[in-house]
């Protein structure tokens, strides 16, 4: 499937249709999952704050999710020169720089309550996710600072390459360090430790923030497609 | 939904802060994607790339 997306028209026909439809999915997700999750009991430690929970988590997951798409693009790029998959990386990273954004600042409404602070410099799972956050940022900020854009291209695509040593230290910081984030409650061995009642609407709403992230970065992507093809022609017509 | 499941008691002044900025996140997101999306599509059109996708 992917070798057929790889083309640049086929990936224009399908995105077509699959960005609106993916968009579509992603409300009706995160609807549901939220009027289950803000109709859920309070949680017996954390009372109502655990309302929070249903958009930081997923959040936080899509943060990961694109910076995996940003690396796996950058590498497909550089490897193979491929374009579209270059266009792909440009496109995801703006939307990844959101996602975690969303994640720190609904991470810090919840810690405030919770531990009494808006944010320990200490803890290995925030600044390993502020570290993200700057990944992120510093992709857009290279390729945007080298006037020739295949120049710019390479070296982010190199930087987020490089910067993907930070996926599994995010993952396994509450294991490998001692930190005030709660360890791993979700994909863990012997299950999950949230009651259907959490775990439900969690769920559905990390479906949905997956599916809308679907649909802008298809679209993102097309919009990139658009661009080049505008330049390209803007050049052709001024030599001609 | 209840109006008690909306109060959310003496964390209303986290939690709803903490649904806006997702709010803001999402706004941000879609309309920055779509006008991007549009005014690319246009100018190509403009300058007659639709033929060559």
């Amino acid at each position: 499937m992917f070798s057929a997306l790889a083309n640049p028209a086929r990936f224009m026909a399908f995105s077509r249709w699959a960005a609106p439809i993916l968009g579509v999915i992603a409300a009706g997700l995160i609807g549901g999952g939220l009027w289950l999750g803000l109709n859920a009991p309070p949680d017996y430690q954390q009372g109502e704050t655990v309302k929070i929970m249903f958009i930081h988590v997923p959040a936080a997951w899509v943060a990961m999710l694109a910076y995996a798409c940003l690396g796996g693009a950058s590498f497909i790029s550089l490897v193979f020169r491929h374009a579209l998959a270059d266009a792909a990386a440009k496109a995801v990273a703006p939307l990844g720089a959101a996602f975690t954004g969303v994640a720190l600042v609904t991470g810090s409404l919840w810690g405030r309550p919770m531990w009494g602070a808006w944010w320990v410099w200490g803890d290995a799972r925030l600044v390993s996710v502020l570290v993200l956050f700057l990944l992120f940022l510093g992709y857009m900020a290279l390729r945007a600072s080298i006037d020739d854009e295949a120049k710019g291209a390479r070296a982010a695509e190199i930087l987020a390459l490089v910067g993907l040593i930070n996926l599994p230290i995010i993952k396994y910081s509450v294991e490998w360090w001692n930190t005030l984030h709660q360890g791993e409650s979700i994909m863990r061995a012997g299950g999950s430790a949230l009651a259907p009642v959490y775990l439900t609407p969690l769920l559905l709403v990390g479906a949905g923030y997956g599916a809308a992230f679907g649909a802008l970065w298809l679209e993102r992507i097309r919009a990139e497609v658009w661009r080049r093809r505008a330049t390209s022609l803007a050049l052709r017509a001024a030599l001609a | 939904m209840s109006l008690e499941a909306l109060s959310a008691g003496k964390y209303a002044a986290y939690i709803w802060p903490a649904y806006a900025i997702s709010l803001l996140g999402f706004a941000w997101m879609i309309i920055d994607t779509l006008v991007r999306a549009r005014r690319w599509k246009r100018k190509a059109d403009q300058l007659g790339g639709e033929r060559e996708l």
